[in-house]
């Protein structure tokens, strides 16, 4: 039975439901017929998979023409999955423009990736578990925007947490891989309580999981006050989790431990995207509480600020990118804190293109340098001719240089939030002028100056598949460098979309009108002050890092405390770990579970077992083995049952 | 007049009788013996029951209960011989056909 429910106006997407399905199920039969059957055919196993995520890419653009034809309209196909009391299961998707869009940028982001892997993973023992591992991460992604109902929702959305821990700690065999998965997971999973909670809270409340009747319970006002406040505040604990915004951005740096495509998939399009996803699938809820949408952009703009300034510190090129990652993720967090939910998906595609880009480019100097330190790079500007140049397009794009996307996009975002709050807009600002100095900071250390030798190969290592010489570093083979340049493409021409609104009009479309504010118009002063903000941030790194007016050294030593802040990540981690890891859990909560195990489940244990020993201590001088004696208690119990039954019927 | 309370409670007796002689004699062939006493008490009393009875609705008095005794005494017949043959083989292997003598159960 297919329900189809016509959005307010007539116009639906005209989609087969059996080409949404297909999109989540391609890559999900690549990741079972590998695992169960390619395992030892590796060669095979990644055409397989990229041969999946190309059907899918496919399906995800002809869904995104069609959805674009129905403007932005939405289609919901939703099956009963079972019913067990009052709980009403559904397993369904739903179409609308916020979903086309994600099926996009999932899809071709990880194609891309899935080609480049090609080359980056070539020679690793796993490489056929690798692709498995991508093909139901892709999956999971897929399924999370696909989803019509919370519930199915949430298991993707665990799906995604699952299969990320498993590509993060995929070099399992080395111990920092091994606990930067276990920390994902489980930062992650604290968020994840959130997320559960605000379920339970919409089931006992609502009675619903359907996205589409929570949308019109919000809508009518049924779903307001405190439960809105709390239902909008637990979704948005999960993203703080999946979208690592402060204070649980902890895990993004540390997931550097995967491989480098990995970390593009999980920054780029994936993992981090999941959190934007859900805050911007359920706009209107937080739209309709104003607490929930103060808490939102203020962590977004603590997030920024955090991301931003810690990522000026770190001398790892990949470090840098994920701190940098946690800095935009922040801006679309603080670009839906100011009614900007068409921006921040705006953002997020943008993103999607650079920061990929990026990630891919860093892997790229990995293969020549064998290292992601940039203190021991440098100069590779004329050797790797092809990365350097998609590096730098990708670095201008995210520093917000006119035309690229990352311009459009991050302008809007500073027009939504100078219209709405200024407190907001003053973060937001001060953030970009720091992304493009920590940016072009590592543009600098690694493509510009002297090459300083990279990392000598370490021919004991076994895990180390690196071939090539450091020492004399090389482009990337073509399966690396036409993703890069792919790539390239999307972070300059992502971006025009914004001319005209169309892409706004069209995301727009998949929320209640209700819940849409009329985005400002194009400022020339925003545009204009964001660009000189960049364009300062740039010099300011040239000026330190290229013509070293200034020593970094120097201002190191000026400014210890802050430096020495920032170079411990504001003690976070360390502060995580002593205070809840080890006090809090190790030594108070897990020594209070101990006390209970060993006194009461143990007691209960060994108390059944001593009642047992003492009756048996008295009742074990009645065995005889006297038969007689049986049979006189046979006699005694029929005589006692006989006179039971008598005084219970008289005659 | 012999009435249906005569019978059992000399079927009731005997059974007594039998049960204190099973549980009290230290020969098996005694315990045996009473046994048999206890099996044949119920057989007076299921021929008493049959022979005060009324067949239902006029219908011919019923003779359920002394085809069933006649079957007893056959299985108790059987049963007889082999409890005899078990006591001869405890003799042979143990000496003894005393009950309290053969307390194996208690291991």
């Amino acid at each position: 039975m297919i329900q189809l429910f016509a959005a307010a106006t007539a116009e639906v997407p005209g989609i087969s439901e059996a080409v949404l399905w297909a999109i989540i199920l391609c890559p999900l039969v690549a990741f079972a017929v590998i695992t169960l059957y390619l395992r030892k055919l590796p060669k095979i196993a990644g055409y397989l998979s990229i041969l999946a995520i190309g059907i899918s890419f496919v399906l995800s653009l002809v869904a995104l023409v069609d959805v674009l034809g129905a403007g932005g309209h939405y289609a919901i196909y939703s099956h009963e999955w079972f019913r067990a009391g009052d709980l009403e299961l559904a397993l369904g998707v739903r179409i609308d423009g916020l979903t086309a869009v994600m099926l996009v940028v999932v899809s071709s982001v990880s194609l891309l990736v899935q080609v480049y892997s090609q080359g980056y993973m070539e020679g690793d023992p796993g490489y056929g578990r690798y692709y498995a591992y991508m093909s139901l991460f892709i999956t999971a992604m897929l399924g999370l925007v696909l989803a019509d109902n919370l519930f199915m929702l949430f298991i993707f959305w665990e799906l995604v947490g699952l299969s990320s821990y498993l590509l993060i700690g995929f070099w399992f065999h080395k111990p920092s891989a091994a606990a930067a998965a276990k920390k994902a997971f489980i930062v992650t999973r604290l968020g994840d309580l959130g997320l559960l909670a605000a379920i339970l809270l919409i089931w006992t409340r609502e009675g619903t999981f359907a996205i589409d009747e929570i949308h019109g319970a919000v809508a009518a006002g049924t779903l307001a006050g405190t439960t809105l406040t709390l239902f909008g505040l637990g979704l948005f604990a999960g993203a703080v989790g999946k979208s690592a915004q402060f204070p649980l951005h902890v895990w993004l740096p540390d997931a550097m431990e995967g491989p480098t495509p990995v970390s593009a998939l999980i920054h780029a399009a994936t993992m981090v995207a999941a959190g934007v996803y859900l805050m911007a699938r359920f706009f209107p809820v937080i739209e309709a509480s104003d607490d929930a949408l103060i808490v939102v952009g203020w962590i977004g703009a603590a997030t920024v600020a955090v991301g931003a300034s810690l990522a000026i510190v770190q001398t790892d090129l990949k470090r840098v990118l994920a701190y940098s990652t946690i800095s935009q993720l922040g801006y679309m967090m603080l670009a839906l804190g100011v009614f900007g939910y068409a921006v921040a998906i705006f953002h997020l595609f943008t993103h999607a293109f650079f920061k990929a880009l990026l990630f891919l480019g860093s892997g790229s100097v990995n293969h020549a340098t064998n290292t992601f330190d940039m203190r021991l790079m440098g100069g590779l500007r004329t050797v790797m001719p092809i990365t350097f140049w998609t590096f730098l397009i990708g670095t201008l794009s995210l520093s917000g240089i006119f035309p690229l996307a990352g311009f459009w996009s991050k302008d809007e975002i500073l027009l939504e939030a100078w219209v709405n709050d200024k407190g907001l807009y003053t973060v937001a600002a001060i953030g970009s002028f720091v992304t493009a100095l920590y940016m072009f900071r590592a543009v600098f250390m690694t493509f510009f100056g002297e090459y300083k030798g990279g990392e000598p190969v370490d021919h004991e290592d076994e895990d180390s598949h690196f071939h090539g010489d450091p020492a004399h570093p090389h482009e990337s083979s073509w399966v690396m460098t036409v993703p890069l340049l792919i790539l390239t493409a999307g972070a300059i021409a992502a971006g025009w979309w914004a001319w005209g609104k169309e892409f706004h009009h069209f995301v727009e479309a998949a929320v209640p009108a209700e819940a849409i504010h009329k985005a400002p118009a194009f400022s020339y002063g925003i545009a204009i002050t964001s660009s000189i903000i960049a364009v300062a941030g740039i010099a300011t790194a040239w000026a330190i890092y290229h013509k070293r007016l200034v020593s970094s050294a120097e201002i190191r030593r000026t400014a210890f405390p802050i430096a020495a802040l920032l170079e411990n990540k504001f003690f976070l981690d360390d502060l995580y770990e002593r205070a809840f890891a080890v006090n809090a859990f190790q030594r108070g909560w897990n020594r209070l579970v101990e006390l209970f195990d060993t006194l009461a489940v143990d007691g209960a244990v060994n108390g059944t077992g001593w009642v047992g020993a003492q009756s048996s201590r008295v009742l074990r001088h009645a065995q005889t083995g006297q038969v007689q004696l049986y049979g006189v208690g046979i006699a005694a119990g029929v005589f006692i049952v006989a006179i039971i039954v008598f005084i219970a019927n008289p005659l | 007049m012999l009435t249906l309370e005569h019978f059992l409670t000399v079927g009731a007796l005997l059974f007594c009788l039998g049960l204190v002689i099973a549980l009290s004699k230290r020969n098996a062939i005694g315990v045996l013996m009473g046994i048999e006493l206890m099996l044949n008490s119920v057989n007076i009393t299921l021929v008493a029951f049959s022979r005060f009875s009324d067949g239902f609705a006029g219908a011919a008095q019923p003779i359920a209960g002394h085809a069933f005794v006649a079957f007893i005494i056959t299985v108790a017949a059987a049963e007889a011989a082999v409890a005899l043959a078990l006591a001869v083989a405890v003799y042979r292997s143990r000496q003894t056909v005393e009950v309290d003598q053969l307390d194996l159960l208690k291991l």
